[in-house]
């Protein structure tokens, strides 16, 4: 049975807007579902949906066995919530707002304590467990937040683009935790616009646009969909382009190639094509200046499916180890 | 849920102690209102119509706590409504809480700030002169009025910060409690406003509730003015709580 189980899920606002259309997708126990789009694609429409938060306007959805609409008490004692923009008060502590979470979720008085300092290590901000969470920077409160979404063990944790505006370090940190967790056996659906997050992380990933999934599997599947990865090639200088061309299609279809390179073609066989090639163009005279393996993104996917790309995909986001 | 509404409680005190810019109107204003009415007004008290005091700071106090606890109100609904537009509000409405312990952790909050608020007035009051002629079970009894008055004012606060969901539109209305307290008999008998005025404070609920947080400063307790108090305070408490809780059942609704 899914932990996560969604039907015809549809959210309609008062203005008319339907940020939600209709989607279906199942998580499985202990996989970690990156849930991908731009902004305004209606990740978070339907994250607020799945913990309770937004009621939906049509479908239904079920959370650890319990329907988010008919037994939302049950879901929330399940779930641990870190929405975007992590929601701390600034006028408390770490610990104190640790030891309040703690409190919320019914843990016991003598615990409470105990299971505060263990999170707050876990996240490495023992040090600043006792300063006001006003004077932590972005990736500290995010840290504190995914903590604090920790508290009570939950079965399904959801992350809303956990690590959007970070800096690369507090992104790693948070990328460890994620992996913990699925190792642990905690079922997490997480919300990003990051390609490389739902890449690295993602045991599936549904991807959405216009309130509509468009494409959902593992991102090797997704990938492999969309074709051959493809080699990019940049010569020195480069007399004859055709011939160069000529020589490089033995290996694969020629692609339209992106700015600054000048052929690339697709090759199936990946990283082995790499030596033959260089090796063809180096009997041919020519200088190869730059040469590199593009595999297929989740970038391609979405473009693939909806004609456009994502935001930011373009943008080199840090990638911490 | 009584663990919870504490747990809440103890936030909303540390968040109140932790912005004195919220602690300060609640002070600063009421004595600034004292200072000018008792420096400049004294000589009323010989007018007829005006009752027996000693002094025009003990008829003040009453007023002058009155304000404080308007005003607590007014920030008790802006805590409320930055919680809201903070995103803090969602976490606790994810959180596996009764519903209400999220109203009332505010509410026992400035309830208890308005107990603070009592006391602090009255100890300026015999600081500079006054004298509280119902002595102890007079001040007991300031103190239960105040502190009723303080839960109803929060919780009118609360429910415009659940309505309107930001913390300017909350602001918006410290004007207004103003003009209600001044149609009312917090700053000076009933008998001697002038109409329309007189009309308006006959009617206006703070009027009964300054006269009862007056009588046990200016006289020994009487039972008449005392009950209009409570039930003043009372009445105001149980319409704002049960305005809040319908604001909250609101807001949770058009989620």
């Amino acid at each position: 049975m899914a932990t996560i189980d969604v039907r015809g899920l549809e959210r309609e606002y008062k203005s008319g807007l339907k940020a939600v259309r209709g989607i279906d997708l199942a998580v499985a126990p202990g996989e970690v579902y990156g849930f991908l789009g731009p902004n305004g694609a209606g990740k978070t429409t339907t994250v607020r949906m799945l913990v309770t938060l937004l009621r939906p306007t049509g479908g239904s959805a079920t959370v650890a066995g319990f329907d988010v609409s008919t037994e939302p008490a049950q879901v929330r004692k399940r779930i641990g919530v870190a929405l975007q923009e992590a929601a701390l008060d600034l006028l408390m502590t770490g610990r104190e707002l640790m030891e309040l979470q703690a409190t919320l979720h019914g843990l016991a008085a003598r615990s409470v304590r105990g299971r505060a300092d263990d999170l707050i290590g876990r996240v490495g901000l023992s040090q600043a467990a006792d300063r006001r969470v006003a004077t932590y920077s972005g990736g500290m409160r995010r840290r504190l937040d995914l903590a604090m979404a920790l508290v009570h063990e939950p079965e399904v944790l959801f992350l809303d683009e956990p690590t959007t505006g970070l800096d690369p370090t507090s992104r790693a940190t948070l990328w460890d935790e994620v992996r913990r967790l699925r190792a642990d056996g905690t079922t997490v659906f997480l919300t990003t616009q990051y390609l490389e997050e739902a890449d690295q992380l993602a045991d599936r990933v549904g991807i959405i646009a216009d309130g509509l999934i468009v494409a959902e599997g593992t991102p090797a599947a997704l990938k492999a969909e969309i074709g051959l990865p493809h080699l990019d090639v940049t010569f020195m200088e480069c007399p004859d382009l055709g011939h160069a061309r000529d020589l490089l299609l033995a290996f694969g279809k020629l692609r339209p190639a992106p700015d600054g390179v000048d052929v690339s073609v697709a090759v199936a066989a990946g990283a082995a094509e790499i030596a033959p090639v260089v090796r063809v163009l180096d009997e041919a005279g020519f200088t190869v200046a730059a040469l590199e393996l593009v595999e297929p993104s989740l970038d391609d996917v979405f473009a693939e499916k909806t004609g456009r790309h994502l935001e930011g995909a373009a943008q080199p986001a840090a990638t911490p180890a | 849920m009584t663990r919870v509404v504490l747990a809440l409680t103890r936030r909303s005190l540390r968040g109140s102690l932790r912005r004195p810019q919220f602690l300060a109107p609640l002070v600063i204003f009421p004595m600034l209102f004292l200072a000018v009415n008792v420096g400049g007004l004294t000589e009323t008290t010989s007018l007829e119509g005006f009752p027996a005091v000693r002094g025009f700071l003990d008829f003040q106090l009453a007023g002058a706590l009155t304000q404080s606890l308007l005003i607590s109100g007014v920030t008790t609904g802006i805590a409320s409504a930055l919680e809201i537009e903070g995103g803090f509000f969602d976490r606790l409405v994810a959180s596996p809480i009764p519903r209400v312990a999220i109203v009332l952790g505010r509410l026992v909050a400035t309830g208890l700030l308005a107990g603070v608020q009592v006391l602090f007035f009255l100890g300026l009051g015999l600081l500079f002169g006054a004298e509280i002629v119902g002595g102890v079970p007079g001040v007991l009894v300031v103190l239960a009025i105040g502190v009723l008055a303080g839960i109803g004012f929060g919780a009118i606060g609360q429910a415009i910060a659940l309505r309107a969901r930001n913390a300017s539109t909350v602001q918006g209305i410290f004007p207004l409690v103003l003009v209600v307290l001044f149609v009312s008999s917090a700053f000076f008998p009933r008998a001697l406003l002038s109409a329309p005025a007189d009309s308006i404070a006959r009617f206006n609920p703070l009027s009964y509730l300054a006269d009862g947080l007056r009588d046990p400063i200016i006289s020994t307790v009487s039972l008449a003015p005392v009950l209009e108090g409570f039930a003043a305070a009372a009445g105001i408490a149980a319409v704002a709580m049960a305005l809040s809780v319908l604001a909250l059942r609101g807001r949770l609704r058009e989620a």
